[in-house]
Parts: structure tokens; sequence; C-alpha cells
């Protein structure tokens, strides 16, 4: 580990970006409460799944050099999200099987980059935090994140540091919600059988907040349970671990200003 | 089998709205997965086992042609015949062939995935032969004249009510006011009008787990004991099964053995692991006059050394299908040829060609968890996204999508003008989605927001927010 404070870039997500900015603000939150400083370059659009599970593999591959560009010389590079982090961490490398050079560089970054929550606790050795957040929540386990990078147990031993937070597990947490990217839209039928099996489960766990690692899957769910009438809060763990829920959550209308 | 794999979206359509199938597939959704997890659980080297099941696979695959003509010696020195099946009408005529020579009238099968890709009952039938089906499940199945719509449980798409429903129907002969409604009584039915077409039957056709390079050995894996009978009683056996079903030896055949039965039914073992050596020789008491292994290719051959070699490591367990989120919400007959679910996925582009079955790839939220449970470790969704991308370069992908991915790429490409049209479409979204949060409809987005509400951003793009936050901390 570099000495002294580590330089991280963050790489905000597309959909952070334009969706959800104050989840950015709490990765940056967290992440500097984890001793690290954090800069954000602005060359950075998207990680490039979209193109990649659709089969196109020259915009794919643009968008891997341009990222490797962008956060070239930092110490980690950080996500808040397990399929944008495990995107670069495991699939850039394979873009590049023809090309030593650009496999280097993108091995590189791969060796860098980090999803927000499992960086904090497994890197960071973070074991609690600050939060004064109150609440019956529920967890969400993003495919991506659970199964290519391993993120289960880390969102929820810094939640339960939590005094005001009580977990209550949904049955099939492990379960796809649905989501899929571009699935989502291309089989919606499907889709719509998948997130509704999964709302019924976080309905019937009975917490008053969802959370998950994930905006795509955040927003998924919460459009369906919004669609379905439910008054359950969703939102980004980070917004919890950072104490920074004074946004309405996912879906939420604005509050009225006093 | 005709293919309805372009159909796929009609296909699911039908199938969310069959509230009968939905209530079978919650079994699917339940069942298989608590089992395999407590089978799992049991043996703490089972994911090593996966890693040895995998090499020996690759072991064989890199070495196929040496080992399939071993098998074939094998096969002949125990007194067998292999006929070797380049195409599915190769494998149907060699059938028939056989049949015919001896004369044949009534065939019985056991169950046989093989059988189902060259659709043999049907050539069969069209020849004049009685085909009786001897699984339970491929036996109720045939009587509805439907294809199977899983690897090892042909009709998970059926509630016990529509099987009571069907054997009254065709089982015209026994009282009407017969008890059904109970599983047993169900099975116990099958049985007793199946155990006079095992003694009628002059050929028996079974698939094969594995082929024993090694010994000539066929092997089949069952449950219902009716493969045996199936394979015993007539006077001709015929195995139909394709090439990668060889292994080098019996010790490969017990280490995949260990990984087989609790990926599919949470079994440690199944209840019958039958293995065959040729016919009947002077001293045995029973068995077949004749043995027959029918080799089909079929395509194989041409997955060797690609993309899709790994696919070829597959043992049919069903894990994938029976943890895919997809196959449970629309069921195997969707997906409108033999293989459904994640396997079926990557497979029937292979056997059929990717223009037919473009659909089955692009079905998956790619969530993984197929690759999570195969006790091969066959990296499914590496592989479908290897179709999409086959589809991507032919411009077989839909127009719409493709354009779409066009202008995003664009922008994408180019981060200071990416950057200016987020801050637009957040400014914008933001602005109209404020007062309620969320939209019940966009123009744009109607696939979403058929069925579940939009969030409305919060206005501006982190990148305009930081940008602001950091010119603030910089010195005047």
């Amino acid at each position: 580990m570099p000495e002294g404070r580590p330089r991280v870039g963050l790489f905000v997500t597309c959909l952070v970006d334009m969706m959800r900015p104050s989840v950015g603000f709490a990765a940056v939150k967290l992440l500097e409460s984890a001793g690290c400083s954090v800069e954000v370059p602005q060359a950075q659009t998207c990680c490039g799944q979209p193109a990649y599970n659709s089969g196109d593999r020259a915009d794919t591959r643009a968008l891997a050099e341009q990222t490797i560009k962008a956060f070239q010389g930092f110490d980690y590079v950080v996500a808040p999200s397990g399929s944008c982090a495990a995107m670069i961490k495991e699939h850039y490398p394979t873009l590049f099987d023809t090309d030593p050079e650009w496999k280097d560089r993108a091995e590189d970054l791969a060796g860098r980059t980090w999803e927000l929550v499992s960086f904090l606790t497994d890197l960071r050795g973070m074991t609690a935090v600050d939060s004064r957040f109150a609440g019956k929540v529920t967890y969400h386990d993003s495919c991506s994140g659970l199964r290519e990078l391993g993120i289960q147990a880390q969102p929820r031993q810094l939640l339960q540091t939590i005094p005001g937070v009580e977990l209550t597990e949904m049955v099939e947490r492990d379960v796809c919600c649905g989501f899929g990217g571009t699935f989502c839209v291309k089989y919606a039928d499907i889709s719509n059988k998948i997130v509704t099996a999964k709302t019924d489960h976080i309905l019937a766990s009975g917490a008053d907040t969802l959370l998950a690692g994930d905006l795509g899957c955040l927003m998924n769910m919460a459009g369906k349970l919004q669609r379905r009438g439910a008054a359950i809060e969703v939102r980004h763990v980070a917004e919890v671990l950072a104490d920074m829920t004074d946004q309405p959550a996912i879906g939420q209308p604005a509050r009225r200003r006093a | 089998m005709q293919s309805t794999s372009r159909d796929f979206k009609d296909n699911a359509r039908a199938a969310l709205a069959n509230q009968t199938l939905q209530k079978a597939m919650k079994h699917v959704k339940t069942g298989f997965i608590d089992k395999r997890a407590k089978a799992r659980d049991r043996l703490p080297e089972f994911d090593d086992l996966r890693d040895a099941s995998r090499d020996i696979k690759d072991h064989t695959l890199a070495n196929l042609d040496f080992y399939l003509e071993r098998y074939e010696e094998k096969v002949i020195a125990s007194g067998g015949q292999v006929h070797w099946a380049p195409t599915a009408e190769d494998a149907r005529k060699t059938v028939l062939d056989i049949c015919r020579r001896v004369d044949a009238r009534v065939v019985t099968k056991g169950k046989s995935m093989i059988s189902e890709e060259i659709a043999l009952n049907q050539a069969m039938e069209e020849a004049g032969l009685d085909v009786v089906e001897t699984d339970l499940g491929e036996y109720i199945i045939q009587l509805r004249k439907e294809p199977p719509s899983h690897i090892i449980a042909p009709a998970v798409h059926l509630t016990k009510e529509q099987v009571e429903a069907d054997f009254r129907h065709h089982h015209r002969e026994l009282p009407p006011e017969r008890p059904l409604s109970e599983p047993l009584q169900l099975v116990a039915e099958a049985r007793q009008m199946l155990r006079r077409r095992f003694l009628e039957a002059d050929v028996g056709i079974t698939g094969a787990n594995f082929l024993v390079a090694e010994t000539g050995t066929s092997i089949i894996v069952t449950n219902e004991g009716n493969g045996d009978l199936t394979q015993t009683l007539p006077r001709v056996h015929i195995v139909v099964a394709s090439l990668e079903k060889v292994v080098p030896n019996l010790e490969d055949v017990s280490t995949i053995l260990r990984v087989l039965a609790r990926s599919a039914t949470g079994q440690e073992f199944s209840s019958y692991t039958t293995f065959s050596t040729g016919p009947r020789r002077p001293d045995d008491p029973d068995g077949p006059e004749e043995y027959h292994v029918i080799l089909l290719d079929n395509g194989r051959s041409n997955m060797l050394g690609g993309q899709f070699q790994d696919m070829l490591r597959c043992i049919r367990c069903g894990a994938c299908m029976n943890h895919c989120p997809v196959y449970h919400a629309v069921g195997g007959h969707a997906y409108g040829w033999v293989y459904p679910g994640p396997m079926g996925a990557v497979l029937t582009p292979n056997l059929i060609g990717v223009d037919e079955a473009g659909h089955l790839p692009n079905a998956s939220t790619f969530c993984g968890r197929c690759e999570a449970v195969c006790p091969m470790r066959i990296p499914l969704p590496k592989m479908m996204r290897h179709w999409r991308e086959r589809e991507f370069e032919r411009h077989l992908s839909p127009t719409a999508v493709r354009a779409g991915l066009a202008v995003w790429a664009f922008f994408a490409r180019r981060p200071k003008l990416y950057h200016v049209a987020m801050g637009l479409q957040a400014r914008l979204l933001g602005y109209f989605g404020r007062a309620s949060g969320r939209f019940d409809a966009l123009p744009f987005a109607r696939g979403w927001t058929k069925h579940r509400d939009f969030p409305a951003p919060e206005g501006r793009t982190f990148q305009q927010l930081w940008a602001e936050k950091q010119s603030g901390k910089a010195p005047r």
C-alpha cells in the first residue's frame, strides 16, 4: 500500500453522474474518512458495459482505452458500483488479447480498481462508520458485485455498526432483480416478472428501506416498488454509510423548501 | 424438431400469461436449488471436484480423436458396433436401418436428449414403429405430444392435475373412478402401463451420460430404473450419444459422477448408475443380442478449437436452468428448441445457427448464477456474449438497438461533449420530474415505463457539481 494518503481516482459511473450525484459525494466522503485523497478525472464517461454486452467490441475497446488513460497515475480507482468495477477489473484485460501493450495497461488498471464498500473494508480496513441513519433495512446483493467480486459480507458489516440500523434479510437476496442493463428494455416482460418476484421478497422482509450497491438495480427495484404503490425508501448503500440521506430517496419528490 | 426460437419473445409472453405454467414453475425455483445447496455443503471437496471434472473434460476434448478411436476399438472388442453419424439425418437413418433389419415393431426408449435433438421419435413413428418413452416425464410429454421443457425433468412445466387429466384421457382401459390425484398413484399407473411394453419391445434405445474409452462402456444415470429395463430386455440395445460424452477411463467417470447428481437433483448419487459393455455374452443370464452405439456429431466438431469449445464439457445436469431467473420466468418451451436455459442459450446457436436462435444468448441478465453453479465451470455468460458479438458483427442485432448504441457511443467516446449532453439531460428530466420524483411514462423509455416508474434525476450531474466545488475551493 502506498505511504501516506493514497490518491484515489473516483470512477463516478454514468448512472451516478447523471441520475444521483449525491451517491458520488457520499463515496467521496467515505473515501476521505478512510484517509484517501480523492480526485475525479473529467475524461471519464461510462465503463462501456452497454456496448460490451451488446456485442459491440469496437466501442467497448475505445471506452476501455479512454478509461485506462483517464485513470493513469492513481494509486487506486474506486467505483460506487460492483458492476462497473467488475467491468474494469475482470473484463477490460480480456479486451486486449491481441495487443500486449494495451493488455498490460488494462491489467495494471484492473489491479488498482475496487468497488467502493469492499475497498473501504478489505483494503482500508474500515470496521465501522459514523452514521445517524435509522431504519429497518434490507440489502440486495447485486449480481456482478456478488459473483465477480465476492461482495456480500462487507456492506452488511458496516451497516451493522450503525446504531439505528436494523438489518432484515429478504429471501433470495442473492437473486437477480431483473435489471441486466439493456435486458430490462429488450426483454421488458421477462424483466418485469423477475423484478415483481424481487419486490415481493423486499415487501415481505418488512423493511422500510432497501439498499444495494448498484444504481441500475436500485432504479429498477425503486421503479417497480413505486409502480406498485409501496412506500419503502430506496437508496444506495453509500448514502447511508456516509450519513448523507438529506436527498429524497430514489424516485421520491424533492422536498419543499420551508 | 422444428425450432420456434425466432419467436422467443412471443413464446415468453405467452408463458408469462400462462397461470398453470407459472404455478408449475414455482417448484423449479425452490426444490432443485435448496437440494443442490445442501448436497454441496455436505461435501467439502465439492469445488475441487468441479475443477478436477473440468480438467478431465478439457484433456479429453484436446485429445478427442484419440479417445473416440480407442472407445470404438473397445466397443468392437466387446462385440458391439459403433456407427459414426455426422448429422442428425445419418443418426436417424442408422436407427431405422437397424430396426428394419431386426424386424422391430415395438421400440422402448430411456430418456435421451440426443434423441430429442435428432427428432428420432417422429422418424420412427413415420416408419411405422410403435415407440414408447419409459421415463415418467418423457412418457407424459409423449402422451401430450410435447417436447421436453427441461433437460433432466422433461415434464417440469406441468402440474400434477394436468398429468392426472392426461392419464385419464389416454388410459381409457382403466376404471374411470380410480383415485389418481396423488403423485404416487400417478407413478404406479405409469409403471403398470409401461411394464407390458418393456416385455413387448424388440429394440431398446437409451442415451449415455458417459462413454468410457478404456473399456468401451456406455453409462446411464437414472432414478426410475426404466433405463435398465429398456436396455436389457429387448433383443437389440441402441445407444445414441454425442461425441463429447467420451471420457478416458472409469476413474474419470467416478470423479464426474460425484458432481453430476449433486448438481442436478441434490442427490449424492442417482438411484441407478448402469454400465453397459457390449451385447450379452454366452454365459450372461440376460442382455441384448446386439449392442449398437450411434456417435453423433451434428455440428459439435466445429466447436472444437473455437470460442465455444468449453460448452462441450457440459454433462447435462440442468443446474444452470434450475438457477436461471429467466428460465424460472418463462419455462423451457419458450426457448423454442431442444435445449433451454443458459446451456441452451450457448449450445442451440451452435447447432441450429445464430440466425435462428439469436434471441437465446440475448435473453440473459448476465447475473452469472449459471456459471456459479455449473459443475464443469463452463463460462456461460462469456459465451453468450460471444454470440452477441457475432450477431453485432453480422448486423443481425435489431436496428433500433444498433442505432441507439451508436448515438450513445458517439457521446460516450467524447467526454467533453458527453458531460454537456448529460448536464442538459439531467437538467431537463430533473426539472420535469422534480415535483413527483419520478415518471410513469417516458416516450424514449417505454420498455422501462411499461412496467415500472423511472426515477427523476437530481437535476445536476456529479461532474458539474464537482467542478463547482473544486473552483470554490481554488485560491482566489
